[in-house]
């Protein structure tokens, strides 16, 4: 006979101790504790509600819990949560201010880039990323950007679109949807 | 009934609008089923075989019960009664009873406090396995009737046969100037949705279950539990969470969703389930790996005699909607390109792998790769153009396949026009420089089928309308929004036929406590189903409203006009009434204002065993042209353009539509290049890549450009002439593409996906003069029963069969 209480093996039993940590959370001071084994993705979903950021592996395959740590994309599901005390986190749920949208929802919204909507706060943050240090990017540069983030609803290219046009929107210049593009050819 | 409004009047139909839920999609307020929990949660971690094809001796849960934070655990006893989508096909458990039947299959469930526990706790269940053969390949299943992977089934391991056949097909093809037989192969892949599958159960203590979850029939997983659980319906509460993406793999009944909601009435505290990547791909109902004979006879003008078309289904481990899918194998054939005589042989067999079952284009992408390319052949053969041979063939407008499909409109040939037209086809087909070719290919889809997947004589969708004094209106629908729109759908088609913006429109949608049944978001139903049911509820209330604006205003009812939010006068429009007050009048007068409408499609017009799979109210039209880079050195093939037209009726939101169009193309373009659902075909059947980095799909790096053009030719059964967009356009980017292949480096691929392997294998053939080929050699022996002989329509016949008659 093989062991028979749970005892004789080495598994996880209750929680770890919770670690408390201090960060820039959308622009606000943030404290929270959890479990230290967990990841950002997991402390943003289920320590601070923000559900606006999804995960599609958590593996760090698909890009779909991408969030802006400190201005850059990174893949939260393969950041500790540890790693973030005194760092500033973006997600989605920061994008827009005072109830207004930002440019890149706006058209992302406008333009059907979001579909089933599941992958869309990685892309809007990648994008946001993007245009922060390339403010009028081609099309190839939209697509190498955005490469590490997979949407099975799109084709990315409503995703393109929408990105052109909240770059050039946020140059300042009075910019419209091609029409082929929302009524086709 | 039809709208009134003539289309320069309207407001909404035909507009590109903003989607009413796309406002929550980019702020990230929409709650996916993983998004919701609740006090006192707990979550379950399912235990799932690690054998193919084994008998349970025993397990042994004693070491995780007593595990500190374990609440609950189930094994498959506790639950004994099948489920299964088709009433044909009840044979999945929630948790394996007495075998397993694939790596993956789930044997037991835990509900732990914490999700760490709960895997812990999968950990020390203690399953002892008798293994049995397993078996890897539909040939293998058809080889090997013994061991029988169920107990049911028409023969041995082979789950279905069928054999229908419209007219002499022997002698429609002997007819032929020439006969060209083919065979092909299409590799299973799985639809990959961004959001992994999530349910979360509850339960109180007056005996009511609820059950948010990501699916795309609310109303068959309703059905699902109350069987399974031995609860009254009344009692059950299914709430269809957004869908992170579905394509068909959200359509079953799932193993979880009954876990979870046994695993809640257990421990009375809500418990939910989020899947892991890997265990979606064991979820997977994908595309059914399928190999396919064909043999047509073909006069030189390319006027099809007679066709003879055989296909062979992987089903994997369980039926899932396999013999629905078997059946589209074969039936859609016949509404692009007359096909006179018509004989179709499908079957399907049980192996030891994930379960096939829907996903985009159920079951018709597989036949249409193969016919698409063996057009392409004929054409070959016969010197013609393959785009004159398709115009010179088409089916017409009203008319009746031979296999008793009601076509009604058929935009194909202005598909067909567009897409030569704007990729230059007579310029650049067989013109272009070696390692540079352009391919055609076209495809049809339904728009819901005919029939209910469960016999019933009830409306498709119900839609029910309640108008709010202050002017809002609120309408209620059990369809289930996956991405594709049909919240907005809905909001559309209110708005236009009461005047009102969308954006004062309140959608719920997919509860079955709140709304009427709509059956769910597959086989493109939505926009057409529960469109139309819209569109009566709407009109209804309409009617209301304007009896008693006409008399406040003193005008026949004729002349009330509903637009801008108001009701007025068409003749001296300054002469109305807010749309609120409307609404206050008609309340006053008569109490709340409230109307239904429900949809039901017309009857088939096949009266055979059989006949409810491929009916459908309206049929889509789609051509595509691809543009290919083959490079002969390595076998990679680059697609840098595919331009595609699709005949979709009416759009309601054209940017809505084009949105399906390029996610199909997208969709399509994965299959013909790269996705593959692959095993290790040893003796133990493993999936070798269930992750996303292994399962390879396009990148923004590998999707094409996309040339989209909208055909309108309304179809009177659709809302507004409305057809669907949502699976169609997927349907040719394959055959397209593999055509294309062939006119850049003279060889055929007649298998997908596309490999750069495949392209060089069939290279190196065509350098040591043999045939530049790839693709299958055989198709097996198969013991087709006696076929179901049906009289075509034009040799008078009336869509039922003569052998059934006979007995």
């Amino acid at each position: 006979m093989g062991p028979t209480s749970y005892q004789d093996y080495d598994v996880a039993t209750t929680s770890e101790s919770k670690v408390k940590i201090a960060l820039d959370v959308n622009g606000e001071a943030t404290e929270v504790a959890f479990a230290p084994h967990k990841t950002l993705l997991e402390v943003l979903r289920e320590d601070l509600g923000l559900t606006g950021t999804k995960h599609g592996c958590e593996l760090g395959e698909c890009g779909t819990c991408t969030v802006l740590l400190d201005g850059t994309p990174v893949l939260s599901c393969l950041v500790l949560g540890l790693d973030c005390a005194g760092r500033n986190v973006r997600t989605v749920e920061g994008m827009a201010e005072g109830g207004k949208l930002h440019p890149l929802q706006e058209t992302f919204a406008d333009l059907g880039a979001a579909q089933c909507g599941y992958c869309t706060p990685a892309f809007l943050l990648a994008a946001e990323a993007l245009l922060a240090s390339n403010p009028k990017p081609s099309r190839d540069e939209i697509k190498d950007a955005l490469a590490g983030n997979l949407c099975r609803c799109t084709g990315y290219i409503k995703i393109y679109e929408a990105v052109e046009l909240a770059a050039a929107r946020m140059r300042g210049e009075k910019a419209e949807p091609r029409p082929e593009s929302l009524y086709g050819q | 009934m039809a709208s009134k409004s003539s289309s320069s009047s309207r407001r909404v139909i035909g507009k590109a609008l903003r989607k009413v839920d796309a406002t929550a999609k980019v702020t990230g307020a929409t709650k996916f089923a993983d998004d919701f929990a609740f006090p006192r949660m707990l979550y379950c971690k399912l235990l799932r075989s690690t054998q193919p094809h084994a008998r349970i001796i025993s397990i042994d849960t004693s070491a995780a019960s007593q595990l500190p934070g374990v609440q609950a655990v189930l094994v498959g006893p506790d639950l004994p009664i099948p489920f299964g989508i088709l009433p044909v096909s009840q044979d999945e458990h929630a948790l394996c009873v007495d075998k397993v039947r694939f790596i993956g299959d789930p044997v037991a469930a835990v509900a732990a406090t914490t999700e760490e526990v709960a895997s812990s706790a999968t950990d020390l269940i203690r399953v002892e396995y008798e293994a049995l053969k397993s078996f890897a390949s539909a040939e293998d299943a058809v080889a090997n009737p013994e061991p029988r992977i169920h107990d049911y089934g028409d023969v041995g391991n082979l789950h279905k046969l069928i054999d229908l056949e419209f007219g002499d097909a022997e002698a429609g093809i002997a007819e032929g100037d020439i006969v060209r037989e083919d065979l092909f192969f299409f590799e299973g892949s799985t639809h990959l949705p961004m959001e992994q599958h999530a349910a979360v159960a509850m339960w109180s203590p007056d005996g009511k279950l609820t059950l948010w979850t990501s699916t795309q029939t609310p109303h068959y997983v309703h059905r699902a539990l109350a069987k399974v659980l031995e609860l009254p319906a009344a009692r059950i509460r299914v709430i269809a969470t957004p869908n992170g993406g579905g394509f068909g793999g959200k359509s079953d009944p799932f193993n979880h969703e009954i876990a979870v909601a046994k695993l809640a009435m257990m421990t009375g505290r809500p418990v939910k389930i989020t899947l892991t990547r890997e265990e979606v791909f064991y979820c997977h109902r994908g595309r059914h790996p399928t190999l396919m004979w064909v043999r047509t006879g073909v006069k030189k003008d390319g006027a099809i005699t007679g066709m003879h078309f055989r296909s062979l289904l992987d089903g994997g481990a369980y039926g899932s909607y396999g013999v629905a899918s078997t059946y589209y194998t074969g039936a859609l054939q016949t509404v692009t390109y007359h096909i006179p005589r018509y004989h179709f042989q499908g079957a399907r067999a049980f192996t030891n792998k994930a379960p096939c079952g829907p996903k985009r284009g159920h079951g018709t992408p597989q036949p249409r790769f193969a016919l698409e390319v063996h057009i392409d052949k004929i054409a070959e053969q016969l010197g013609l153009d393959p785009a004159e041979l398709r115009l010179n063939t088409l089916v017409p407008a009203n008319s009746l396949t031979a296999n008793y499909l009601r076509v009604g409109s058929m935009g194909l040939g202005s598909c067909i026009a567009k897409v030569i037209e704007g990729a230059e086809w007579k310029r650049k087909f067989r013109k272009l420089p070696r390692g540079r070719g352009v391919g055609l290919a076209c495809s049809s889809y339904i728009s819901g089928a005919g029939l209910p997947i469960y016999w019933n004589n009830m409306p498709h969708s119900g839609v029910q309308l309640k108008c709010d004094r202050g002017g809002g209106v609120t309408v209620f629908c059990g369809s289930t929004d996956i991405g594709q729109g049909s919240d907005s759908i809905l909001a559309y088609i209110v708005a236009e036929v009461l005047g009102i913006d969308p954006f004062d429109i309140a959608v719920v949608t997919a509860d079955t406590d709140l709304t009427p049944v709509d059956l769910g978001s597959y086989s493109s139903r939505v926009t057409l189903m529960s469109g139309n049911a819209a569109l009566q509820a709407a009109e209804r209330a309409r009617q209301i409203l304007a009896l008693h604006a006409a008399r406040k205003l003193e005008i026949p009812g004729e002349r009330v006009t509903f637009a801008d939010g108001r009701v007025f006068d068409a003749q001296d429009p300054k002469r109305g009434i807010t749309f609120a007050e409307a609404v206050q009048l008609a309340e006053a007068a008569e109490g709340t204002v409230g109307t239904v409408g429900s949809y039901t499609p017309p009857m088939s017009a096949g009266k055979y065993r059989g006949a409810g799979v491929g009916p459908s109210p309206a049929y889509s039209y789609s051509a595509c042209v691809a543009e290919v880079d083959v490079d002969p050195e390595t076998g990679i093939v680059r697609v840098p353009t595919i331009w595609i037209a699709h005949d979709v009726g009416r759009s309601i939101n054209p940017a809505a539509v084009i949105g399906q169009v390029e996610g199909s193309i997208y969709m399509g373009l994965g299959e013909a290049l790269m996705e593959e659902m692959a095993y290790r075909g040893d003796l133990k059947v493993v999936h070798k890549i269930p992750s996303l980095l292994e399962y390879k799909s396009p990148t923004t790096l590998e999707m094409c450009d996309v040339v989209t053009y909208l055909i309108e030719d309304p179809d009177p059964n659709g809302p507004f002439g409305a057809k669907e967009v949502g699976q169609g356009p997927l349907l040719p980017v394959m055959p397209a593409v593999a055509n294309a292949v062939f006119d850049a480096v003279g060889v055929r691929i007649d298998e997908v996906p596309i490999t750069p392997e495949k392209v060089l294998k069939a290279l190196r053939k065509k350098q040591k003069g043999e045939v530049g080929r790839y693709g299958p050699e055989s198709f097996p022996d198969i013991p087709w029963p006696e076929p179901t002989r049906v009289p075509t329509p034009w040799e008078g016949g009336d869509g039922k069969a003569v052998s059934l008659q006979r007995a």
